[in-house]
């Protein structure tokens, strides 16, 4: 890592990566205090919302969270994955059965979460990042998919079909966190760290040599790169922070289905992070939420047919929002996903 | 070897029927990548109009049904195909990933409204009189239906190869999926071949509906299995490539059948694992051509 700080600079990547800091230097204090409102709101919600509510925040946050691990691949390293869910859904069950036969500790269960994640897709990364495009997207497909049926087919550990159930509720030292307001303050504790981990990795030299991969992964190799330890270590990170994510929701939900690590779950995240923009890491956040307030708050009264809304938003947001809502805020060139370098070779 | 042939025929057979449904399903799929880039992940819910339509013209309940079925299908497939195209064609410059969620979108849609009209249960559909009792194949009684789905899937095939490789048409599909823009240059009109590549890839799956539904029924989401085999098998096959499709078909065919019948608990798993084998051994899949999508 330390040789290759220095030639990052004059990569592709590295212009794109210093974008979002030193080109906006004028809007940063502004940022900045938005950053800190956000922040207060956030920390506030409790106290005047109501318990459901709450919850529905929490599930956003958790989501919020998946959604920036997701875009760690797709948005910056330029890795469409379709399987995603698997490590969440592998840090749900750890999480769950780590608190239903040891110890509910939130900090416990969910970084052993995050450890679940991580080496599940160490286990298959390998193989699924020496593949680029639409074959990383169906090796990715497969791999969630095995991840799934191992979840419905090993009921004696998971629960099958029927799901992984009666999860004891996160303590912390100790004391179970009944309340939906406290466990939010977890849940968003955990969340903004997972998500400064991210921000953290995403401006180091190593984050804007995955972007020099995205742009244009010969030049990359041609500066002395080795493309495939970069795409692998992101792919790497990117499960384990998607584990941290299904820790919480294990934590929060309390129950675990099948279906939290199959295809429809990672399509759906694939569409926070192209609605959110990809690439920005805030932008996936903002899209996850949309995604989870269209599919648990606004779904259910449209008599179960949420996926239908769901699909309308899909092809709007093709169309409308080539950049996501991230590309509305101005911050593009460059940081979108667009990757000339790769359409012109193809 | 003989006495396990013979305890397995049925579940050979059985491989076979629906490797024949799937060669018809991902031939289209395969077609339609290969041709043009665009990732139909709506193929599986197009599949599933057909067998609803199927429902709709009561196709088990005689030929007349079944027939109008399959020719309302046709029609249905093919225009869903055009108005695709016409959809697709301001994303042909954007990454591949905007069309395939802009068809997972569309493939949404139409499940749902398939929901909504159809409800939620699931749906059986008799065979044509006539195909309804069973044959006797070697010692076993096995329905006349899958027998004929077999036979179509085989002519199919045949068809496929001979439009291919011996008529200008089948030049012109080749040479689309070697080289587009040389295509193109040589003054044939992108966006027509696109429409009737597209129609037809379509249509293929709308009647591979019809055809599947005496044996799969009509249920909400039979379009997401159905779709998710059906990418397994292009894969395997190396996108573009027919013959890969017929090799990949007759492969997962078996998997899903044989292989659920003597390893009832590993077959998702060795259903996927083929895949993934497959992907480390030769990454663009078996038959892929020299040109590399990516």
């Amino acid at each position: 890592m330390t040789v290759d700080s220095p030639p990052a600079r004059g990569t592709p990547g590295a212009t794109a990566a210093a974008g979002g800091t030193p080109r906006r230097r004028g809007s940063r204090p502004l940022a900045a205090v938005l950053g800190l409102v956000l922040l207060a709101v956030l920390a506030a919600v409790p106290l005047f919302v109501d318990p459901f509510g709450t919850n529905t925040l929490s599930r956003i946050l958790v989501f919020a969270l998946f959604a920036m691990s997701l875009d760690l691949l797709v948005g910056i390293t330029g890795l469409p994955s379709l399987g995603h869910a698997a490590w969440f859904g592998i840090g749900a069950y750890t999480a769950g059965l780590v608190a239903e036969h040891w110890t509910a500790e939130g900090v416990v269960t969910v970084l052993l979460a995050a450890v679940a994640g991580a080496v599940g897709a160490a286990a298959t990364g390998w193989l699924a990042v020496r593949s680029s495009g639409v074959f990383f997207l169906m090796l990715t497909l497969a791999i969630g998919e095995l991840v799934h049926q191992l979840a419905q087919s090993a009921d004696t550990v998971t629960g099958g079909s029927n799901g992984l159930f009666g999860i004891p509720s996160i303590r912390v030292a100790g004391t179970p966190l009944t309340l939906a307001g406290y466990v939010y303050w977890f849940v968003l504790a955990v969340v903004l760290l997972g998500a400064l981990g991210l921000w953290l990795v995403s401006a180091s030299p190593f984050g804007a040599a995955l972007r020099g991969i995205r742009d244009n992964e010969a030049r990359m190799r041609s500066l002395g790169y080795t493309p495939f330890r970069y795409k692998y270590a992101a792919f790497v990170l990117a499960g384990g922070f998607a584990g941290l994510a299904g820790g919480l929701f294990a934590g929060l939900v309390r129950i675990v289905n099948p279906s939290d690590a199959g295809f429809s779950t990672s399509a759906l995240l694939l569409l926070a992070v192209i609605l959110g923009g990809a690439g920005t890491l805030w932008g996936p956040a903002l899209g996850a939420a949309v995604v989870v307030l269209v599919r648990d708050t606004y779904g259910p009264t449209l008599e179960g047919h949420g996926p239908l809304l769901l699909g309308v938003v899909f092809v709007l947001a093709v169309y409308l929002l080539p950049q996501g809502v991230a590309g509305l805020a101005g911050v593009r060139a460059g940081i979108g996903r667009r990757r000339p370098a790769r359409e012109g070779s193809s | 070897m003989i006495g396990w042939f013979d305890a397995n025929l049925v579940s050979i057979l059985n491989g076979f029927a629906i490797g024949s449904l799937l060669f018809i399903l991902a031939v289209g799929l395969s077609i339609v990548f290969g041709m043009m880039d665009v990732l139909n992940l709506a193929h599986g819910a197009f599949f599933l109009v057909g067998s609803y339509l199927s429902v709709t013209f009561l196709a088990g309940a005689s030929w007349g049904g079944f027939l109008t079925a399959l020719g309302v299908a046709a029609l249905v497939g093919l225009l869903a195909g055009g108005v695709l195209s016409g959809m697709t064609e301001p994303l042909a410059r954007r990454p591949i990933l905007d069309q395939a969620l802009l068809t997972l979108g569309i493939s949404l849609i139409v499940a749902e409204v398939l929901s909504i009209v159809y409800g939620n249960d699931v749906r059986s559909v008799r065979p044509p009189p006539g195909l309804r009792g069973s044959t006797d194949v070697a010692g076993d009684a096995y329905p006349t239906y899958r027998l004929l789905l077999i036979g179509i899937g085989l002519a199919l095939a045949l068809v496929v190869w001979l439009v291919v490789e011996r008529t200008s048409v089948g030049a012109l599909v080749r040479a689309s999926v070697a080289d587009r823009e040389m295509v193109s240059a040589m003054g044939i009109d992108n966006r027509k071949v696109k429409v009737a590549v597209l129609g037809l890839g379509s249509m293929l799956a709308t009647v591979a509906g019809v055809l599947a539904a005496p044996v799969y029924g009509a249920r909400p989401g039979l379009d997401e299995t159905i779709l998710l085999l059906a990418l397994v098998v292009i894969v395997i096959g190396g996108l573009g490539s027919i013959r890969g499709a017929l090799i990949g078909a007759l492969v997962i065919g078996q998997v899903e059948s044989l292989g659920r019948a003597l390893l009832p608990d590993l077959a998702s798993f060795i259903l996927f694992g083929t895949l993934a084998l497959v992907l480390v051994v030769r990454p663009r899949g078996l038959f892929a051509g020299k040109v590399a999508h990516s």
